[in-house]
């Protein structure tokens, strides 16, 4: 089990708040860290792969102490044994898919069986640049499963791929973290995303935790009794006397809808149906 | 023809032994250097910044007077290094040698640090990540993805050394076969008025230095890293 409790003063947009947050990680976990970019996330991920320094608080890993601010325990990256996969991949350009394998540890056996589960075995020669962005995202994460990490940590790591690459790309994460029995932390604003790989979800804003659960708990919400809802943020307003007419922007769709004056462009609205009638409410 | 048979090659041979020494002893020095100055947020770096950066502004015979000051007979330098080598540091090999790193340097260091700061912080922290050293992560992921900026570093400091004057003349004089480089054989050629002398050394000089200028740019298109 992995514990973690961290505090750290950041810089936001509106001034600097605190990034304040303790939570646990169990074995084999797949947790997912949502929230609006801004929020600490990525931070939180830098703090306990050791790349960047809590102001207080303690970090254990299975019994051995990462980081304590009392006892100044403070474990450089490089004793830490994690797995940090990058939103830009990361990978070494002057080494070929195989030879940043080896890099991170020196066993071509082990990286022969792990190129082939992954099936990049064939493109094992090949430099980073003459890969696909999702092809790189998989040779980052065969690199770091090498070392056998006690834990995957993953900061939006399908954020820089198209739709259709990243939800392929998601089933076959999930895939990974199962069959290689990891424990996976991702930080994401992805809610689909989330939805489909996450265990359970701590929802942050402001550095704070405000919400704890699985994923439907957290994201399935029914403030409208009706058959059907979706999120959805207003991209266009035409005004006319008693209602507007508000374009909605629906995970890629545009609907074109009446709402009333309160609704304004750029808020997050949830666009449901009650008896016959479209119901718009702000979230 | 018969000209260049008779010509002095003594002070080209000097030149390059001057250039080839000082340009790898700047690598040994610059690349520490320019590590430190490339990462660090210690608040002396602007200090080692400005010092670096000191001999592309001050004329030649400032620096050369004040490495002659500490370089000479009864400077701090040059005293320590009469007791133990015997003989005087100024207007012997070494001193210039000494000279033209120290008037060098930002000629290496420059195009360090802009190689160091070329390397995306990810790729540093991958490296870390994946438990290897500061030092592994130097050899085997910085260096290795900086190749132009150390090409240009090392071109740069290797043409700047060989068309040097001002510190050389300051802290070497003009003695042959010892600090009498090309550049200082050119002015003593037209100092005797020895024109076709002095249009040999500078027509060679200038082609040398066009070329290694041309090696410079056509490697740095070549190995420019891809991501």
């Amino acid at each position: 089990m992995i514990k973690i409790k961290v505090r750290k003063k950041l810089f936001g947009y509106n001034g600097e708040f605190w990034l304040d947050i303790d939570f646990e990680i169990e074995k084999n976990e797949f947790l997912a860290v949502f929230g609006k970019s801004g929020s600490g996330k990525t931070t939180l991920l830098r703090i306990i792969a050791g790349l960047e320094v809590a102001d207080e608080g303690y970090i254990e890993f299975d019994g051995k102490v990462y980081f304590d601010s009392k006892k100044k325990i403070n474990l450089p990256p490089q004793k830490r044994n994690v797995g940090f996969v990058f939103q830009n991949y990361a990978l070494f350009p002057n080494m070929t898919v195989y030879q940043n394998l080896l890099y991170a540890l020196n066993d071509k056996k082990k990286a022969d069986e792990i190129l082939k589960k992954v099936e990049l075995y064939q493109l094992k020669d090949r430099y980073p640049y003459t890969l696909s962005g999702g092809q790189q995202q998989r040779v980052a994460l065969a690199r770091v499963l090498m070392r056998n990490p006690d834990i995957l940590l993953l900061d939006e790591p399908l954020s820089a791929l198209d739709q259709s690459i990243r939800s392929k790309l998601q089933e076959e994460l999930k895939n990974i973290h199962k069959n290689f029995g990891l424990t996976s932390l991702i930080v994401s604003h992805d809610m689909v995303e989330v939805f489909k790989l996450a265990d359970r979800v701590i929802l942050i804003n402001q550095g704070k935790i405000e919400k704890v659960g699985k994923p439907r708990d957290i994201f399935i919400e029914k403030p409208v009794s009706g058959k059907f809802s979706f999120y959805g943020e207003v991209i266009d307003i035409k005004e006319s006397d008693i209602f507007n007419i508000a374009v909605i922007e629906v995970n890629g769709s545009l609907i074109e809808i009446i709402v009333d004056k309160e609704i304004k462009v750029g808020d997050k609205v949830l666009v449901g149906v009650k008896g016959f009638n479209p119901v718009i409410k702000k979230v | 023809m018969e000209v260049l048979q008779n010509l002095e090659w003594t002070p080209f041979i000097l030149t390059f032994k001057v250039a080839f020494i000082t340009t790898f002893l700047l690598l040994i020095i610059g690349i520490p250097t320019a590590y430190f100055l490339a990462y660090s947020n210690l608040k002396i770096k602007s200090a080692i910044e400005a010092l670096t950066a000191l001999p592309l502004v001050l004329p030649p015979s400032v620096l050369g007077f004040y490495l002659l000051l500490v370089m000479g007979k009864n400077g701090p330098l040059g005293k320590l290094w009469e007791s133990i080598v015997g003989h005087q540091l100024a207007f012997h090999f070494e001193g210039v040698v000494i000279a033209s790193v120290i008037f060098s340097l930002p000629f290496m260091v420059h195009p360090l640090i802009a190689g160091f700061k070329s390397i995306p912080k990810s790729l540093i922290e991958a490296s870390y990540t994946l438990g290897k050293s500061k030092l592994s992560t130097l050899l085997n992921v910085i260096l290795p993805n900086m190749k132009a900026s150390i090409i240009t570093g090392i071109t740069l400091t290797f043409a700047h050394t060989i068309g040097e004057f001002g510190v050389v003349l300051m802290i070497g004089g003009n003695i042959e076969g010892e600090t009498r480089v090309v550049s200082i054989a050119i002015y003593d050629a037209v100092e005797k008025l020895d024109y076709t002398t002095a249009h040999i050394y500078s027509a060679i000089l200038f082609v040398i230095s066009f070329f290694v200028l041309l090696i410079v740019y056509t490697l740095n298109k070549r190995l420019e890293v891809k991501y």
